[in-house]
């Protein structure tokens, strides 16, 4: 067993983890975050997306023992104050999500390229979503979330700027 | 009186935003691998490497030995209690575990349960299994043809590889009409072996209590109160202390719908071990052992005039099951609802012959997405259609025109026995090329080909059979095709709506509280939707064949018309007037002529605290709904691509999707149905497949070998409507969850024929893939020179 101490969603965390605990089971069986999902085993379908140090990263493909004094950010910890992030409004508004299985991992994944890009165009988001496999929405209104929320924060960075 | 709330009421017809979204979008739903329950011990299966062997020895010696295995079951151990086989949801029977031979690779031979999810995976591999190796049948017709090597040779009788035999329509007539033929049209496809792949696995957690014997077993189920009463017939267990909760799905597109052993294993161990027990498959697993789709080799043939009238259909299919026929058909229907194969068209006779085999496949045939078989069907007729067009010099639009069932054909009954309810094909049809902007595209294309690149446009126009029952025809595993609602509403006019059908992303949260707000002028808000649980809702047969809507959905509308007609006699209390002189405005009974109402919110109030005389208090009520019939969505859709001649890529130009699936409750919420299956139909048509060598290795057990589409693959869609209510639904709703992947593959398909119609390419079997392309186009070539 080894040691690590980081940061989750903003609270200090310090576990024993096995030196093979990945990311995503000491999220989800150490730290009862279990709104990170794991939808295969060859980390492929992106379920897993968390932000570590701001990046998004597949939480299925990162050693706990490699996040000493990291700081991770789950699909738990995006909305603030009660407020939901503007990714998590936009996929309510536009029908972004079904089952809704992939959607933690999306929405970090999207708010993400828009750390990155501003302005991205369909393309770029389609591009940006290869990992993410969803099997209900045919990314269509996903596409559009992301456009939607990208217009939104500008639009919202224009007006806090006046 | 408390003061009315008069608040907008979203029924029918509004794009309500999902109630369900709170929960997902902020990572707080409830799946299965979320289930966590104190002392809980895991179990791992081990299963054969081996598609066809007999089991020589196990030994689970060295697996009982490493720290932290309580426990290693095998087939000999479940044969002590009766339950080494199980029935299926089709009527056969299927190992839970090995006990003397393994038929499919992934087979299901014993079982570890330990403290931790990973010991249990540690010690499944060291369970030590010797196999001697049988003959291997991965092709059903070789499999047919043998009665030397017998897979289900547990079966009583079973001399053969056959599974079923079946047939529907009129083989007399049908032999009639195509000596008579002036041309004969005939297709051999292939509708490939494919997975639903949702993106949460199967599971359960079963927790049997000791003390009480309450069996509670949280199921990734799509049909949890059936799946509660095959566990009551396999298990011996009471039935009222099973409880089957089944939380939130990820996806299920029919992969949720059949018992799987692991539920059986996990549920025994756990009556066994006094403690909780879960099991999670890991992608591979779900890929290489639970509910394959398709797998459909079919021949079909249409019989036309010289003018192209279509006069007869004959199809024969050859199914391959794998080793168990293990998916969920109506008992009368050992091929599903594949007779729906004469689709859109109005002729004089079919013939529809079915032969299901076993092979040395994991089970297979589950309804992936689709109505018993109707996507299979589909594919078939619209092929069938296009390449007439081709041979008899139509355009493929003139020939569906011809020989669509017409408007003032309704109710229609079909050749193969179907009663269509409504439908408009022609107005469907029309919107599509006029959304597609028809002229101009066959010009687009035309010049195209004049350049030599190679354009093309497909079009599928399709009928659906969804929504069972009625019940005198369809039953699974003898349980009626009915479906219920059960609906309170309490004081202060807030309703809880409880279904027997279950959701897994479909919203029915959201969109059965809008039939209430629909019936009973309660605003969507208000009603709390609760469903998958068993000891907490009514029973039904579940959600699959997109017949939530048709069955659930009119259950829903019944009970709350029967609550408004309770409330009226309320109304007429509290309004000293007599029923007759009220009538129902939306949410409040006004005395006709007057200003004087009350609304739905008063009666609730009134119902509790100041009823009529004589008039039994509350406002609730269950209704079980036994549908007259099915109903008969359908659509047109239209597909423009593009073929690159040199590498035989393909690309979607546009995809027009027309769809009429009766009255939209929620046409957001519709739209996202819609989005998902043309996905699911593209996946189908161009990468989705799973091939099985000759030795019975599955060759696509994971997401890397296994190809299903990302957002950059799939293309973007235009969605059109036309509304064409089915008139013995009481919304005249239809149900929409799977047309589009009913409908699609064969527009696509048809696209791809239609760019590589110029080089004389007549057939491309799905998936459609760039490599195909690449052999058929040099083949062609080859052919001209």
């Amino acid at each position: 067993m080894s040691r690590v101490s980081l940061e989750v969603n903003g609270a200090s965390v310090d576990v024993e983890v096995q030196p093979n605990t990945l990311l995503v089971q000491l999220l989800r069986e150490k730290l009862d975050l279990t709104g990170t999902h794991v939808g295969c085993d060859t980390s492929q379908c992106g379920a897993c997306v968390v932000h570590v140090n701001g990046q998004s990263v597949k939480s299925c493909s990162v050693l706990a023992v490699e996040l000493e004094g990291a700081k991770v950010t789950t699909i738990e910890g995006l909305a603030q104050g009660g407020e939901l992030h503007p990714m998590q409004q936009a996929f309510h508004e536009e029908h972004g999500l079904q089952c809704g299985y992939c959607t933690p991992g999306v929405v970090m994944s999207t708010v993400d390229l828009l750390k990155r890009n501003e302005s991205p165009t369909e393309g770029e988001v389609r591009e940006w979503l290869e990992g993410n496999i969803c099997r209900c929405t045919g990314y269509h209104n996903i596409v559009k979330a992301v456009l939607s929320c990208a217009d939104k924060m500008k639009a919202g960075d224009a007006s806090a700027a006046e | 009186m408390e003061p009315s709330e008069q608040k907008a009421v979203r029924g029918v017809g509004h794009s309500v935003r999902r109630v369900e979204d709170d929960r997902f979008i902020v990572g707080r739903g409830n799946y299965l691998d979320d289930v966590k329950l104190p002392r809980m011990l895991h179990m791992a299966i081990v299963r054969s490497p081996l598609a066809h062997a007999t089991i020589e020895s196990i030994d689970i010696s060295e697996a009982m030995a490493l720290e932290g295995v309580v426990a290693v079951v095998t087939g000999k151990d479940l044969e002590a209690h009766k339950l080494a086989w199980m029935p299926t949801l089709s009527g056969d029977t299927q190992a839970v575990l090995a006990t003397d031979k393994v038929r499919f690779q992934g087979q299901e031979v014993a079982a570890v349960i330990a403290e931790s999810p990973y010991v249990a995976a540690d010690a499944a591999e060291l369970v030590e299994i010797e196999y001697e190796p049988l003959d291997i049948f991965v092709d059903p017709y070789k499999a047919l043809e043998n009665t030397e090597t017998i897979i289900r040779s547990d079966k009583e009788g079973q001399a053969d590889n056959v599974a079923y035999e079946w047939e529907a329509g009129d083989k007399a007539k049908t032999d009639q009409l195509f000596a008579e033929a002036d041309h004969v049209v005939k297709l051999h496809t292939h509708y490939p072996r494919s997975h639903p792949a949702p993106l949460e696995t199967c599971g359960c957690v079963a927790d049997v209590n000791g003390a009480t014997g309450k069996a509670t077993i949280y199921l990734t189920s799509q049909a949890p109160h059936a799946h509660r009463t095959l566990f009551a017939l396999v298990a011996g267990l009471p039935e009222q202390n099973i409880r089957v909760i089944s939380p939130d799905v990820g996806g299920g597109f029919g992969n949720k719908v059949p018992i799987y052993p692991g539920y059986v294993v996990a549920t025994a161990a756990s009556l066994l071990l006094d403690a909780p027990v879960k099991w999670v498959e890991s992608r591979s697993e779900n890929l290489m052992s639970t509910g394959f789709a398709r797998d459909y080799h079919m021949d079909g043939e249409l019989a036309l005039t010289s003018d192209g009238t279509i006069t007869a259909m004959r199809c024969h299919i050859t199914s391959d099951h794998g080793a168990f026929f293990a998916d969920a058909q109506p008992t009368k229907f050992r091929a599903g609802l594949v007779h729906i194969c004469t689709g859109s068209y109005d002729m004089q006779a079919a013939h529809i012959t079915a032969k299901g085999a076993y092979t040395n496949k994991a089970p297979g045939g589950v309804a992936y997405r689709c109505s018993f078989r109707v996507t299979e069907a589909s594919y078939i007729i619209e092929r069938l259609v296009q390449n007439a067009a081709y041979e008899l010099g139509m355009s493929p639009v003139e020939i569906r025109r011809k020989n669509f069932i017409k408007k003032e054909q309704f109710p229609y009954t079909s050749c193969t026995g179907f009663i269509y309810d409504s439908g408009d094909y022609d107005a469907s049809l029309d919107k599509a090329l006029e959304m597609l902007g028809y002229d101009e595209i066959m010009a687009e294309r035309d010049a195209a080909r004049a350049e030599g690149r190679l354009m093309g446009v497909g079009i599928a126009t399709f009928t659906e059979v969804v929504g069972a029952g009625n019940s005198k025809e369809y039953d699974i595993a003898g349980l009626k095709m009915f479906d219920s609602a059960e609906l309170r509403v309490h004081p202060t006019g807030k309703a809880i709506l409880k279904l027997g059908v279950q959701t897994q992303g479909q919203g029915h949260e959201t969109t059965f509280a809008q039939i209430v707000a629909n019936e009973l002028g309660i605003p969507p808000e208000d009603i709390a939707v609760g469903h998958g649980d068993t000891d907490n809702t009514p029973y039904g047969l579940g959600t699959y064949a997109s017949r939530s809507t048709p069955t659930g959905g009119a259950a829903t509308a019944v009970i709350a018309r029967k609550l408004r007609d309770k409330a009226k006699k309320i109304a007429a209390h509290l309004l000293e007037a007599s029923e007759g002189d009220l009538e129902w405005d939306s949410n409040k009974f006004v005395v006709k002529g007057t200003d004087k109402s009350v609304s739905i919110q008063d009666c609730a109030f009134a119902a509790y605290t100041n009823p009529p005389d004589g008039e039994e208090p509350g406002l609730e009520g269950v209704h079980y709904y036994d549908p007259p019939n099915m109903t008969y969505p359908f659509g047109a859709y239209a597909v423009v691509v593009e073929v690159d001649p040199e590498t035989g890529e393909w690309e979607v130009k546009r995809m027009v999707a027309v769809d009429d699936c009766g009255v939209r409750i929620n046409p957001m919420v519709v739209d996202g149905q819609i989005h998902g299956g043309l996905t699911e139909g593209y996946a189908m048509a161009s990468m989705q497949y799973i091939h099985y060598d000759d030795d019975g290795n599955c060759v696509g057990g994971n997401f890397i070998d296994y190809l299903i589409p990302t957002a950059v693959e799939t293309p973007k869609f235009e969605l059109g409507e036309t509304v064409t209510p089915s008139p013995h639904h009481p919304i005249g709703a239809k149900g929409v969850g799977e047309s589009a992947t009913v409908g699609s593959p064969a527009a696509y398909v048809n696209a791809v024929l239609d760019a590589l119609q110029p080089l004389g390419v007549k057939n491309l079997e799905m998936p459609v893939t760039s490599g195909r392309v690449w052999e058929a186009i040099q083949a062609a070539k080859a052919a001209a020179e």
